[in-house]
């Protein structure tokens, strides 16, 4: 922390008690913001196409949003500590992968085939968690030799083939359940909104999420201060790869197969949605709502190019514009006051 | 304060330890009175933070045995140092500046409930609790990052205290402090030192040592030395103790007159929402200082003057000719080099070498085509440097990490030597500086105005600004106050100066 005095330093201190109302009310117009953008958007494209703001195609955003989105809310918290998981795309696939060789080739009941492949993604996590915390290799290495080992893993064990569940056709269901009659509102948006509760719950209200600010915001402090540092870092990524396995399982369901391939470049357009959602990459700064809202920018952008029928390469020209203006906005905010 | 017949609050017997190479501590004990204050001063390696360390549970020692009102105490981690009642404010904050002042004074220790959820608001009402307590004006909900470094020190304090503290310690507390804030800090301790509890002081300021320590212990080299009574002690002989060998406390400057000739005119130099209409001349062979509390703006100047900061408005002249300056790099192709008051950010390569720092911003002439570099050159330009400066380092190919501060800040006055600078801008240069090695810096200064240099020099301490300039800029809050010829300063006039507030009641608490 640098102790230049600024004009702020003694703004603040001349309202006496400048309280946390203003500052408040400031954090609320920055997620106001980022919202305000995604409208913009989502009015934008609506004028654009008749056939974007339908229920149907606002059905199939939050759809495409789903698998994305959860690997973003999870990979909010390591954001925020100040590391980074590039595991989390190839770790969505092979957590597929085991539900795949749980319910089809062991044979276990749907109930514990799912609670296995989501475990198995906590398992991922924990031991980048281990790598990182306690053997000290920096995040972006430590999960990018696991993002590499799940790749290959996923080919190994489904034998580069994929595993349909032939033993449990209900299993398409958790993705894809129809649950408002007369209205396709899938059950994976529901789950998605459930991890999103989840999420933000953890994040401002307990233990888990103060820690996960206060590492990210000054490590060094948090642990002279007796916080466990390792044992948090640990739980933070077990808890992160906890969410690749719901998104796994998700993933997998939609297309009533494991998929041993297709999961690299998922992590960075995770990462993508955290970042536009203002969350910092330094670390200390961020929030569930913000991903919640990096995750639909992406979505709607991806959405609604298609609509208006603008061919597929351009789609990612335009996300990575998008995250380009999304930052560099947020850094004018950040530093104008 | 009274010392009462009761066996001291602390005492420390035989405690050692030792790093690869490095003996820190060798066989030193001291012992804290109840009810009082005492100093611990020592030059920079003395072994002072070592001690702290071992004493808070950061470090294990080697040998040695810590005794709290008579009992043997074991100590494994700075958590459970707190427990025990030792609590440390180190020099650098442990605060997290994401969060807010009650998250942090009880982070580690939150109140839950089903084990993993938290209440905010019972957070801060127990901190606003303990503020009340210690008559501090702090918000609890405010973030800590948005504080003055003062008031992120209270929170500090309070966090120290909430754990009941018995004995405070405190590294450097006043480094970066104004002489207001450095009173509130004063009152605080003397509140905090009732008869069952202690602070050791941790300080390079002898006139502060004076005003708020009951004794003084000195260390130096890792062994105990002496330990003397404030009262009764002349801090001539606390320096000398310190560094071994006497020091001739210069309160004037001995320099020759400074020329007449003005090298730099600054003319309504304004910045946006912090300098308005800052005019003054700086001559060849003149120090002028600038003094002000912090916050006033003297930082700004100079990074207005090195384009380093926008300006709103205002000229600069160059030896008579206007310039304009738009970036450091073209401040510093104009001859204007500036000395960050933060050396490890912005002046030193820490992981590179000696003669890579010095030559870093004059590389274009130490090469050769094709931007081949020329080695033999860079040697002999950065031996001859380190020569000139008296800078401590056993070759010029040594790490600057590995150089004392004194001698990384010589590497950076080196670098702007190598750039021939006619004006340079040292902000606070003895910063972190230990007493022996402030000397050399202050000769140094005083070679370079002898040779024609003109010299800034910013400067908390109003001591040094009083000893080294011929004068003395004071600022307060964006404005200049008074320019003063050194004959007809004192602390109390710059003090008066540093205060002239436009409207009532801005001070801080």
């Amino acid at each position: 922390m640098t102790t230049t005095p600024t004009a702020s330093d003694t703004a603040s201190t001349e309202t006496g008690r400048p309280g946390g109302l203003v500052g408040r009310l400031r954090g609320q117009l920055q997620q106001l913001l980022a919202f305000a953008s995604l409208i913009i958007i989502v009015a934008f494209f609506a004028f654009a196409s008749p056939h974007f703001f339908t229920t149907s195609n606002i059905t199939s955003i939050l759809v495409a949003a789903t698998v994305t989105g959860i690997l973003a809310l999870g990979t909010t918290f390591v954001i925020i500590t100040g590391g980074i998981d590039l595991s989390i795309g190839t770790g969505m696939i092979l957590c597929g992968v085991m539900a795949g060789v749980f319910l089809t080739f062991w044979g276990w009941p749907l109930w514990a085939g799912v609670l296995g492949a989501i475990l198995f993604g906590g398992l991922i996590g924990f031991v980048n968690g281990f790598n990182v915390a306690i053997l000290k290799i920096p995040p972006f290495i430590a999960t990018l030799a696991t993002m590499l080992i799940a790749a290959g893993l996923a080919l190994v064990i489904s034998g580069t083939k994929p595993i349909y569940f032939k033993e449990t056709p209900d299993f398409q269901a958790i993705m894809n359940l129809s649950i408002i009659p007369g209205m396709r509102f899938p059950l994976g948006v529901a789950i998605f909104i459930l991890m999103m509760i989840i999420a933000a719950v953890l994040l401002s209200r307990t233990i888990f999420g103060r820690y996960t600010y206060s590492i990210g915001s000054n490590e060094a402090a948090t642990a002279l201060s007796g916080v466990n540092v390792n044992k948090w870092k640990i739980i933070i990524y077990t808890v992160s790869g906890l969410f690749v396995g719901v998104a796994g399982v998700l993933a997998a369901s939609r297309l009533s197969s494991a998929q041993p391939t297709g999961g690299l470049g998922l992590e960075l357009e995770a990462i993508a949605a955290v970042v536009i959602g203002g969350t910092s990459l330094s670390g200390g700064k961020g929030s569930i709502v913000g991903t919640v809202i990096g995750a639909l920018i992406m979505a709607v952008l991806t959405n609604g190019l298609r609509i208006m029928s603008i061919p597929q390469e351009w789609q990612s020209v335009a996300v990575g514009t998008v995250i380009l203006i999304a930052v560099y906005l947020d850094m004018l905010r950040r530093r104008g006051r | 304060m009274s010392m009462d017949e009761r066996e001291p609050l602390l005492t420390i017997v035989g405690a050692s330890k030792s790093f690869p190479g490095v003996k820190a501590l060798q066989d030193v004990g001291l012992d804290v009175r109840h009810g009082e204050v005492l100093a611990l001063v020592g030059e920079n390696g003395a072994g002072k933070s070592t001690l702290m360390k071992l004493l808070s549970g950061i470090y294990t020692p080697d040998a040695g045995e810590f005794f709290l009102g008579g009992e043997r105490l074991e100590i494994t981690s700075p958590r459970q140092a707190q427990e025990l009642g030792i609590s440390i404010i180190h020099q650098e904050f442990n605060l997290a500046g994401d969060l807010t002042v009650a998250q942090n004074i009880f982070i580690g220790r939150e109140p839950r409930r089903a084990g993993i959820f938290l209440s905010d608001r019972e957070l801060n009402a127990r901190a606003q609790q303990l503020f009340d307590r210690l008559g501090l004006a702090l918000d609890p909900r405010q973030r800590v990052g948005e504080l003055t470094v003062a008031r992120q020190q209270m929170v500090e304090i309070a966090k120290a205290l909430s754990f009941n503290a018995k004995v405070l310690i405190m590294d450097e507390p006043t480094a970066a402090l104004n002489d207001l804030e450095v009173a509130t800090l004063f009152d605080l301790i003397r509140r905090f030192t009732t008869p069952d509890t202690g602070v050791i002081y941790i300080s390079h300021r002898m006139d502060e040592l004076k005003v708020i320590s009951d004794r003084i212990t000195v260390l130096r080299d890792g062994r105990y030395i002496d330990t003397l009574d404030t009262d009764s002690t002349d801090m001539r002989e606390v320096i000398s103790l310190m560094v071994g060998r006497e020091i001739t406390g210069e309160a004037r400057p001995q320099v020759t007159d400074a020329g007449t000739d003005v090298v730099l005119s600054v003319s309504g130099l304004s910045t946006k929402g912090v300098l308005s209409d800052v005019s003054f001349e700086l001559c060849r062979g003149e120090i002028l200082g600038f003094a002000g509390l912090m916050g006033a703006g003297r930082t700004e100047v100079a990074r207005a003057i090195v384009g380093a900061d926008p300006k709103s408005a205002g000229t600069i002249e160059l030896a008579g000719k206007p310039v304009r300056i738009d970036s450091p790099a073209v401040a510093a192709k104009l001859g204007i080099g500036y000395l960050s008051e933060d050396r490890k950010a912005y002046g030193v390569l820490l992981e590179r070498d000696v003669k890579e720092n010095i030559v870093l911003s004059s590389l274009p002439e130490f090469t050769a085509a094709l931007g081949f570099m020329k080695p033999a050159a860079i040697e002999a330009k950065a031996s001859e440097l380190v020569t000139a400066l008296s800078i401590k380092t056993p070759s010029t190919s040594q790490l600057v990490k590995n150089l004392s501060g004194g001698n990384q800040q010589k590497v950076v006055i080196a670098k702007w030597l190598v750039k021939d600078c006619d004006v340079l801008i040292f902000d606070e240069p003895t910063r972190g500086i230990d007493v022996g090695a402030k000397d050399e810096i202050y000769a140094l200064l005083n070679a370079l105005a002898a040779q024609g240099k003109a010299i800034i020099m910013i400067s908390s301490e109003l001591p040094e600004v009083l000893r080294m300039s011929h004068r003395i800029a004071v600022m307060c809050e964006g404005r200049l106050t008074a320019i003063l010829d050194n004959a007809d300063a004192t602390q109390e006039n710059i003090m008066d100066y540093a205060t002239r507030f436009s409207a009532e009641g801005t001070v801080m608490a």
